[in-house]
């Protein structure tokens, strides 16, 4: 299992990279963050006790950023939430409803929402997609036969209107187990080449051997930068 | 408001509004950033409404249930500790509260302590059966948790989850039996009750538990005395172990808490037989407690003496100095139940004394206080008749004190009580009634000592004292009152014993007709009528009561009015109804004190409510109101099915027969509906598996030669659960001497399985199928109703010689003189006339039975029975009379 060990490579095909900042050109400036969270901002500073709050709420450095973590059960969101947050490989039990971390990384704070894969719990995910900075969707890449599915599960997902200026990040997942896709079969399974007006990636990861996490990170912490 | 606010009592939450709060919960908890003293205000609100009963609709709990689950992002202590309030009050509501199982799952495992017991009694109230498998590894380590409070709210969320999860908690044994053996007393408690509540079910287990545990070390006081009362049970179901049992239960009483002392000695005096011997250290124990500074354990003592009391007198006497002393305790409920007790416990010779002891005692109580007093003495005095002077002389004063109706009434009561049961005070206790309706200011009382004097002062030694008081009400009286005191007044005039009063009763009679009431003037029209006629058996009408319920014969005589015939309307027609044996309860029940106040009376409503004016005829009956009422609801299912019409009225219906065991797949009871010339048979039928669908539900009825059946009525569908009523019509036989027979049953129907859940069949087709169940009889006494004469010798002689019938039988099968005359009595089903009295041989008695057959014939019967010694059986001299031959002979020869 260690040999199949991920090495150092960034953005996983360069193209892929190359679509994204395109298509982020396509999109007028920057959005300095999302509508809604700006009215819930003004809704507190209406509330004069509020006031402090409010002013900070608006502020960068105040503000967590809200992610969610989503894909089919089993693909290891858990395991990916936790290695986040203590940096370590716990045991988890499928997740019935949710899990909700807060992790910090490079002084930044993310309100990390680890969202339960299983069939019957799928439909609740649109009740915690208001407000999300990103989405990442992560693909048990030796998961074969489910691979449709992941991709029908992502494309209605991004449908959603709530999401619609959210970043996404794909974890190619489980690359130590073998028979794993590469990140660009998965990114091929997923149809994301078609994928329009997003900002987003695909990265290659292994959340048991904590590899390629970082560097997803990294591009989102530099991507949050940009639209600020 | 800013005086309210001075005042302390504003409530900040009391305007509130249920929309405003649930659309404040949406915006406050879907902030990406949560602001943790908004979110813990809008909680405390929306936690007021849920508290105070605001109901919210699914919709609205769902949508409030998710933004809720948005803060569990936050990590303050407080708003999470709110949220899991909310989730249990929302939980009732909303759909898909499942979604907070994994967070829940967490902060029972995490190192906070403040979350873990809120969050395990949270997830219990979200989790299903299917889910709870998955959590299951979570709550056996939260049950053996070093932290108490873990320990418990598992303990108790595993009670509440036992209900539908009774094999999945049964796996936990292991650990709840290491929480019941382990250091905190709070888990000990909450242990033991679940584990007794796994093993409810299984008497075994519940035993081995308990012997277990008795010789186990429990330390909390609160498990010891619930381990008292699973043993009081394992006593009561295993007399094996009454001694062992018995045994720890003494020791308990050595307990060093006197919660246990207290439980154990309450359980010793609970025990069915105990004896005297073995009640005494548990009296003692009492005893101790009733000069205990605490007044809550005065209180107890006092409430388990006054209640063993009933049943250990002389064990519980004494204890009578330390009662007596608590007559001048500053509780009133202490110092009315040490009275009681005392009036349960006191010896003849101390019953005057306790009289005047009580006297001031009254007027400090309340009137609630005061009826369980009333309710003792009334047990007093019937323990001690020859206390009766005292007693009612107490009764009388304190009747004159302001009082509610009901504490009036339990007065009355025990004057009516009195005057059944000892004969001896008669006299005195109808002197006292009599002053009672000179002072009484609730008219239906005074209705009732109305209609008591008008039966029994007539057989007073001066009826016409009692003549004075009663036409006194007739001039001073509410009009209820004086309607009841007119007809008392008739009863005098036909009286044997005061008939020399009638022409003056006559004339007070004439002089009621200028009354301004309808009702007063009718019933003296009606009495003066009737006293004027020469006829005696009309006369005997104002004595004694109809022999209809009301309602029937309004019913019988709306129909007749509905269908107007050239034929008069014929009495026969009406569906009799039977005496109730002893409208009052029996001496013994209220010895043992099991009557309350309440219940004693309900054998005398009906004399209140004819006395109350509803009868012109005058005469109260003594109708049992349940038995007619359940006739009215036989007589109104019939009706529903207007096949059934043709057959004329219905003449009685048998009590239903189980024609099955009450656990079989299908549950079914036959009542007999007799009329003059057919029966029907009516069958309840309930189908107790929830997996199938029964149409088409008939009967298919054998019958004896000479039964015709001529309509089967099926029930068209029966599902689970719901009785359903199918019917069978089978003509009697042309041969009127055939009167019974055995009828063999078989259950047809067509079966369609179905979900158990919605209840819909899963096909359309179905099969047939059929079910054997028992064979129903048709009996004599089924076609005949008791009926009570109160002059046996005139109606016998009444009654044609002509239809006379006399046979003698041999009983051989009976084994003693009782035996035989009760199977006789049920064999004919009709109303024994007099008690029946074994002559100074009790070799010998004689039975005066009488009663209607079906048709509407008068049947009487004569019997003498003579034991003839053990192995020989008995015989028996039978004589019948009645309205005709033929009659008498079905009756007669019912019994060969």
């Amino acid at each position: 299992m260690e040999k199949q060990a991920v090495l150092g490579g960034r953005r996983v095909p360069g193209e892929v990279a190359v679509v994204a900042e395109a298509s982020l050109d396509l999109q007028p400036a920057t959005q300095p963050l999302p509508p809604r969270a700006d009215a819930a901002a003004i809704a507190l500073e209406s509330q004069s006790c509020n006031w402090f709050s409010g002013l900070f709420s608006k502020l960068w450095s105040d503000k967590e950023v809200r992610i969610l973590i989503l894909g089919l059960d089993g693909a290891g969101k858990t395991t990916i939430l936790y290695r986040l947050q203590v940096g370590e490989v716990v045991t988890t039990i499928p997740t019935i409803g949710f899990n909700v971390e807060t992790v910090t990384y490079k002084n930044l704070k993310f309100q990390v929402w680890d969202l339960g894969g299983q069939t019957s719990i799928r439909p609740y995910w649109r009740c915690y997609y208001a407000n999300t900075d990103a989405v990442i969707y992560v693909v048990d890449s030796s998961d074969r036969d489910r691979m449709s599915m992941s991709k029908s599960e992502l494309v209605s997902m991004l449908e959603e209107d709530e999401l619609k200026d959210a970043m996404l990040l794909v974890f190619a997942n489980k690359q130590d187990m073998p028979g794993a896709l590469p990140p660009a079969q998965v990114s091929e399974a997923l149809g994301l080449s078609a994928l329009k007006n997003r900002t987003y990636s695909i990265f290659k990861t292994s959340a048991v051997k904590g590899e390629g996490l970082e560097e997803a990170m990294d591009w989102l912490v530099n991507n949050l930068k940009t639209r600020q | 408001m800013s005086k309210k606010d001075e005042d302390g009592d504003y409530n900040p939450y009391a305007s509130i509004d249920k929309s405003a709060v649930v659309q404040e919960a949406r915006q406050a908890f879907n902030e990406t950033t949560i602001n943790p003293r908004r979110c813990n205000l809008v909680l405390n609100k929306l936690l007021f409404l849920l508290y105070s009963g605001e109901p919210l609709g699914t919709t609205e709990a769902t949508e409030t249930f998710f933004a809720i689950t948005k803060l569990f992002q936050c990590k303050n202590i407080t708003i999470r500790r709110l949220v899991y309030l909310a989730i249990k009050e929302l939980a009732k509501v909303a759909n898909d509260v499942i979604i907070v199982t994994s967070s829940l799952t967490k902060d029972m495992t995490a190192k906070e302590d403040m979350y873990r017991p809120a969050a395990i009694r949270a997830l219990c109230r979200i989790t299903d059966s299917t889910m709870l498998q998955g959590i299951e590894r979570y709550m056996k380590q939260a049950i053996v948790d070093r932290n108490p409070a873990v320990s418990s709210a598992a303990l108790v969320s595993s009670l509440h989850l036992l209900g539908s999860n009774q094999d999945i908690i049964k796996r936990w044994v292991n650990e709840i039996t290491e929480a019941l053996n382990g250091k905190t007393l709070m888990a000990q408690y909450h242990a033991l009750g679940l584990l007794y509540h796994i093993k409810q079910r299984d008497r075994l287990a519940v035993t081995k538990l308990v012997t277990s545990q008795t010789k186990g070390s429990l330390r909390s006081s609160l498990a010891y005395c619930n381990l008292i009362r699973y043993a009081v049970g394992s006593m009561q179901d295993d007399p094996a172990l009454y001694n062992e049992l018995l045994q720890f239960l003494d020791l308990c009483l050595r307990h060093k808490s006197e919660l246990v002392v207290y439980e154990a000695a309450r359980a010793i005096c609970s025990l069915k037989n105990v004896t005297n011997k073995d009640i005494i250290p548990a009296l003692s124990v009492m005893q101790l407690f009733l000069t205990a500074p605490k007044s809550i354990m005065r209180f107890a003592a006092v409430r388990t003496l006054s209640q063993v009391a009933n049943r250990y007198p002389t064990a519980v006497a004494v204890t009578n100095i330390e009662l007596e002393n608590l007559i001048q305790d500053s509780n009133r409920s202490i110092a009315t139940l040490a009275i009681t007790t005392l009036l349960k416990t006191g010896r003849e010779a101390s019953v005057d004394r306790l009289m005047t002891q009580i006297t001031p005692f009254m007027s400090e109580i309340s009137d609630e206080f005061k009826i369980v007093v009333i309710d003792a003495i009334r047990t007093l005095c019937l323990k001690f008749p020859q206390k009766h002077i005292v007693v009612l002389d107490f009764l009388s004063a304190v009747f004159r004190d302001d009082g509610s109706f009901e504490y009036k009434k339990a007065i009355v009561d025990t004057i009516t009580s009195i005057i059944h049961e000892i004969p001896a005070a008669r006299e005195i206790a109808l002197n006292h009634l009599a002053e009672f309706v000179e002072d009484c200011e609730h008219p239906a009382l005074s209705a009732r000592a109305l209609h008591m004097l008008g039966r029994l002062a007539p057989q007073s030694s001066f009826p016409s004292r009692y003549v004075r008081i009663i036409y006194n009400r007739v001039v001073l009286e509410s009009p209820i009152v004086r309607a009841a005191a007119v007809s008392s007044l008739a009863k005098f005039a036909v009286s044997p014993n005061s008939s020399n009063l009638a022409p003056m009763i006559i004339a007070l009679l004439s002089r009621c007709l200028h009354d301004t009431d309808d009702e007063v003037r009718d019933r003296a029209a009606f009495y003066l009528r009737v006293l004027s006629s020469d006829e005696a058996h009309v006369k005997s009408f104002i004595m004694s009561d109809l022999p209809y319920s009301i309602t029937a014969l309004e019913r019988s005589l709306v129909d007749y009015l509905k269908n107007p015939s050239a034929t008069p309307f014929n009495l026969k027609t009406v569906p009799l109804q039977a005496p109730s044996a002893k409208p009052e309860f029996s001496k013994a029940d209220i010895m043992a004190g099991v009557v309350p106040s309440s219940a004693a009376v309900a054998g005398s409503a009906a004399a209140l409510a004819a006395a109350g004016g509803i009868a012109a005829v005058g005469g109260a009956a003594g109708i049992n109101l349940s038995a007619a009422q359940q006739q009215d609801r036989n007589a109104a299912r019939l009706a529903a099915h207007p096949e059934l019409g043709q057959l004329g009225p219905l003449f009685r219906s048998s009590k239903p027969t189980p024609l099955t065991e009450a656990e079989t797949e299908y549950v079914v009871s036959c009542t007999r509906h007799i009329f003059s010339r057919a029966v029907v048979f009516e069958y309840e039928l309930t189908n107790t598996l929830n997996d199938q669908l029964l149409e088409d539900v008939k009967v298919q009825l054998d019958c004896p030669d000479g039964f015709i059946v001529r309509k089967v009525i099926p029930a068209k569908s029966l599902p689970y659960g719901k009785p359903a009523f199918s019917y069978v019509v089978v003509e009697l036989p042309q041969d009127p001497k055939i009167v019974s027979g055995t009828f063999s049953n078989t259950l047809k129907f067509l079966v369609k399985d179905c979900d158990p859940n919605t209840g819909e069949p899963d096909d359309e087709q179905g099969y047939p199928d059929e079910y054997l169940v028992e064979d129903v009889e048709l009996q004599v006494s089924d076609q005949v109703v008791p009926i009570e004469f109160p002059d046996f010798a005139a109606a016998w002689n009444a009654l044609p010689q002509d239809s006379e019938v006399s046979d003698t039988f041999e009983l051989a099968s009976m084994k003693s003189l009782e035996e035989a005359v009760s199977t006789v009595i049920g064999f004919l089903g009709l109303f024994s006339c007099g008690r029946p009295q074994p002559n100074a041989s009790k070799s010998a008695q004689a039975l005066q039975l009488s009663g209607v057959f079906r048709g509407g014939d008068q049947v009487l019967v004569n019997a003498k029975l003579l034991f003839k010694g053990p192995g020989e059986g008995v015989a028996m001299q039978l004589t019948v009379r009645s309205s005709n031959l033929q009659t008498s002979e079905i009756i007669a020869s019912a019994v060969g």
